[in-house]
C-alpha cells in the first residue's frame, strides 16, 4: 500500500508531474511540524493575529429549549476571517514560505477557504491566485470582492458545473503548470498525501481546544461532537483528539441539498461509493461508469462530491456516524440558531445544528453536546434571504 | 497477435490521440480507420471522464461533448471490437482511474484483452500507485505505459525500470494542449530511461506542427498528438474524417528520416 493511507483510502493518485512537488512537501512538513521556531511562529499567529484560542460557548437558550443534553457551541466563526480555514492556511502558507515558495494557488467553494488563503498571502507578502466556480462567483460575489481587495487574483472557472470540484480541477491543472515557486494551499482533508495529514493537524487545534475547556467548564468530555463535512476539514479538526475516547460521539452532517433520494444532494456517504479522484480513494457520488456526479447544496462550500479519506476510514470503521441534512432543514436551523442565541453561524455549520436540532432533545440533561460553528453566516445572508423568497442586494 | 512493440518495429511511431464519442461513436471508428491507413502505428483512445484533470481545454471539452452524446465505458468496448474486424495495429486506451476502478478493474481488463486492447494509460496513477492497476494489466496480458514528465529527474530509473510497453515522456509542464515552443531537454530524459531499460519512448503534450514532431521524434522513438487532432473534430464534427486522416499523413512524412 502507498503512503498516506487511512485504511484503504487515501493515497496518491496524481499526474507524474506533480509527484516530486508532493515528495518535497511532505519532506518540508515532516521537518518542520517539529520545528520549534516553526511551531512558535505558528502559536503566535493563531493567537495574536487569528484570535485564537476560539471560545466554547454554553448556549444556555439552545439548551432550554431543545429540553436535552447540554449544548456548548465552538466558535470558529469568531476567528480572524470568520471561519476554521484560517486555522489551515496560517501553517500552509508558513510552511511555504519556509521552504522558499513565493506564489500560493487556493481552489474555493463558499469563498471561506479562499478569503484565508489571501489573507496569508497579505500577511506574508505572497502572491496569490484563487480559481472559484463560476456559480459560486455568483452565490459568493460578496467574498469575491474580499479577495480582490486582499489582493489576490480570483479567476473563475468556468468548465463542468463551475462549482467546488471544478475549481479543485483547474487549481490542479495550474500547479502541474507552475511548480517551482508556486504552492497550491489546498482547502480540506482531501487530495493526495501529504495533505489529508498535513490540514488535519493545522485544523486539530479545534479538538484540542474543546478538549481542554469542556474539562475546565463541565470536568468531564463531551457525549458527542457535531460538525458539517464537505471535503471533511472542520469536522476532522473537531473529531481528531476525541478518536481515542470511544464514549465521545463523533458526528458528521452531510449535505443532503433537496434530499439523498434526488439527484439534488450531496451527501457522499449516503449516496456515494468508493473511487478515485482528486488524487485519493475515497468515497464519490458518481454514475455507474465512474463519471463524477454534479453534486448539489444550498451550501456552496459543502457542495462538493467526495469526502477526505480519514472520514471515509472513520465511517468504515463505524467511530464516526455521518447524516445527510437537507437544504430547509439547514435553513431552518440557521434561522433558528440566529434567533435563539443571536448567531448568525454560516449555512455549512447550520447543517450540524440542523442535527442538534433532531439529537439534543433525545438525550438526557446531564448530557453534553459540542457544535463546531465552522463560520459565520454573513457570506449567507443574501442567499438565503432569495430561497426564502426574498430579495436583498448583497 | 498484436503487440504495443510492433508500433515501433519501422521508424519512428506516429500515434494519434483520439476521445471516444465525440461527436459520436460512429465518427470515432471512422476516424481511426481513417488514421491507420494515413500511417499511425498505434492509437490512443480516450474514454471519457467527467473531470479530466490532465487535460487542457481542447480535450478537456471533447470529453465534455463525448459524454453528453451518451459515451460510456460498454459503448467503447463495443467500438473497439467492431474495429478490431480490420485494424491491425495496436491500440491503447487512455483514461482515468476512475473509469477503471468504478467499472472493477478485474472487469475492465478482461474486457480490454476480450476487445482487442494491448494496453492502458492512466494519468492520475503515478509509479507510488501502479500497484493498484498493474498486476491485473499483467494477468491480462495488457501493458500500464509508464509516464515520465520534466519534473520527474531522479524518479525517471525506477521508472524505466519497471516500464511496459512504451515510455510516455510528458514534453512540457501542465496540461495537454497545443504549445508554440517545447524546451524540455527530451534527450536527456530519454536516455535516462534508455540507460534503464531497452524500451521504446514516445512523446507527448504540446506537439501540433509537422515540425515539432520531426524535432520530438529525432529525439525519441515516436511522438503523440491528442489536442490538435480533437480540434479538427471540434471544428469539422462528423466532417472531420478527411481533414485528420490529411492531418496524420502529414505528421507521419515528416517523422520519417
Amino acid at each position: 500500500m502507498s503512503k498516506g493511507r487511512f485504511g484503504i483510502h487515501g493515497g496518491q493518485y496524481i499526474p507524474e508531474t506533480l509527484m516530486n512537488a508532493v515528495i518535497e512537501l511532505e519532506e518540508a512538513y515532516d521537518y518542520y511540524k517539529n520545528d520549534p521556531d516553526f511551531n512558535r511562529e505558528l502559536t503566535e499567529l493563531f493567537n495574536e493575529y487569528a484570535g485564537r484560542p476560539s471560545r466554547l460557548y454554553y448556549a444556555s437558550r439552545m439548551t432550554e429549549d431543545l429540553g436535552g443534553a447540554k449544548v456548548y457551541l465552538k466558535r470558529e466563526d469568531l476567528n480572524h476571517t470568520g471561519a476554521h480555514k484560517i486555522n489551515n492556511v496560517l501553517g500552509q502558507v508558513l510552511l511555504a514560505k519556509r521552504m522558499g515558495k513565493t506564489r500560493v494557488i487556493a481552489e474555493t467553494g463558499a469563498g471561506q477557504h479562499g478569503v484565508a488563503t489571501a489573507t496569508a498571502a497579505a500577511l506574508m507578502g505572497m502572491e496569490c491566485v484563487v480559481y472559484m466556480g463560476r456559480e459560486d462567483t455568483i452565490r459568493q460575489a460578496l467574498n469575491v470582492y474580499r479577495m480582490r481587495l486582499l489582493g489576490a487574483e480570483v479567476r473563475p472557472v468556468d468548465n463542468g458545473t463551475g462549482t467546488l470540484k471544478d475549481a479543485v480541477s483547474e487549481t490542479f491543472r495550474e500547479w502541474t503548470n507552475r511548480i517551482f515557486d508556486t504552492h497550491y494551499v489546498l482547502g480540506s482533508v482531501m487530495g493526495p498525501h501529504p495533505f489529508p495529514t498535513i490540514v488535519r493537524d493545522f485544523q486539530a487545534v479545534i479538538s484540542k481546544e474543546i478538549k481542554e475547556q469542556i474539562l475546565e467548564k463541565e470536568g468531564r468530555l463531551p457525549d458527542a461532537v457535531l460538525a458539517c463535512v464537505g471535503g471533511g476539514s472542520n469536522a476532522i479538526g473537531a473529531f481528531y483528539h476525541f478518536i481515542p475516547d470511544e464514549g465521545v460521539r463523533l458526528i458528521g452532517c452531510e449535505a443532503a441539498g433537496g434530499g439523498v433520494d434526488t439527484f439534488e444532494t450531496a451527501a457522499t456517504v449516503a449516496t456515494g461509493r468508493l473511487g478515485i479522484f482528486h488524487g485519493m480513494k475515497s468515497y464519490f457520488c458518481q454514475d455507474a461508469f465512474g463519471q463524477i456526479a454534479p453534486v448539489y447544496s444550498i451550501s456552496a462550500g459543502l457542495d462538493y462530491p467526495g469526502i477526505g479519506p480519514e472520514h471515509a476510514w472513520l465511517h468504515d470503521t463505524g467511530r464516526a456516524e455521518y447524516v445527510p441534512i437537507t437544504d430547509e432543514e439547514a435553513v431552518r436551523a440557521f434561522e433558528y440558531l440566529s434567533r435563539t442565541e443571536g448567531i448568525i453561524p454560516a449555512i455549512e455549520s447550520a447543517h450540524a445544528v440542523a442535527y442538534a436540532r433532531r439529537l439534543v432533545p433525545a438525550m438526557g440533561k446531564d448530557q453534553i453536546v459540542v457544535i463546531n460553528i465552522s463560520g459565520r453566516g454573513d457570506k449567507d445572508c443574501a442567499a438565503i434571504a432569495r430561497y426564502r423568497g426574498e430579495d436583498i442586494h448583497d | 497477435m498484436i503487440k504495443i512493440a510492433d508500433a515501433f518495429l519501422s521508424g519512428k511511431a506516429f500515434i494519434p490521440f483520439i476521445t471516444c464519442g465525440d461527436p459520436d461513436l460512429e465518427t470515432t471508428a471512422k476516424l481511426v480507420r481513417a488514421a491507420a491507413r494515413s500511417g499511425a502505428d498505434l492509437i490512443e483512445l480516450g474514454i471519457p471522464f467527467s473531470d479530466p484533470t490532465a487535460e487542457g481545454p481542447v480535450i478537456q471539452e471533447a470529453n465534455e461533448r463525448a459524454l453528453r452524446a451518451g459515451t460510456t465505458t460498454d459503448k467503447v468496448f463495443d467500438l473497439v471490437q467492431e474495429l478490431r474486424r480490420d485494424v491491425a495495429i495496436p491500440m491503447v486506451f487512455m483514461t482515468y482511474a476512475n473509469v477503471v476502478f468504478s467499472y472493477g478493474t478485474d472487469r475492465f481488463l478482461q474486457n480490454c484483452a476480450g476487445a482487442g486492447i494491448q494496453g492502458l494509460i492512466l494519468p492520475d496513477v503515478p509509479f507510488e500507485e501502479k500497484e493498484e492497476f498493474d498486476p491485473a494489466c499483467k494477468a491480462y496480458g495488457l501493458e500500464l505505459v509508464s509516464l515520465i514528465a520534466p519534473t520527474s529527474e531522479d524518479r525517471i530509473g525506477r521508472i524505466a525500470k519497471e516500464a511496459s510497453g512504451f515510455v510516455y515522456c510528458v514534453s512540457s509542464l501542465g496540461v495537454t494542449g497545443v504549445r508554440a515552443e517545447i524546451t524540455t531537454d527530451i534527450a536527456s530524459m530519454v536516455q535516462l530511461v534508455k540507460r534503464e531499460k531497452d524500451i521504446p519512448c514516445a512523446v507527448g503534450f504540446g506537439i501540433s506542427t509537422p515540425e515539432q514532431a520531426r524535432k520530438m521524434a529525432a529525439q525519441a522513438d515516436g511522438v503523440i498528438v491528442g489536442s490538435a487532432i480533437m480540434k479538427l473534430v471540434a471544428k469539422y464534427g462528423r466532417e472531420a474524417v478527411p481533414h485528420v486522416a490529411e492531418y496524420v499523413k502529414e505528421m507521419k512524412d515528416a517523422i520519417r528520416f
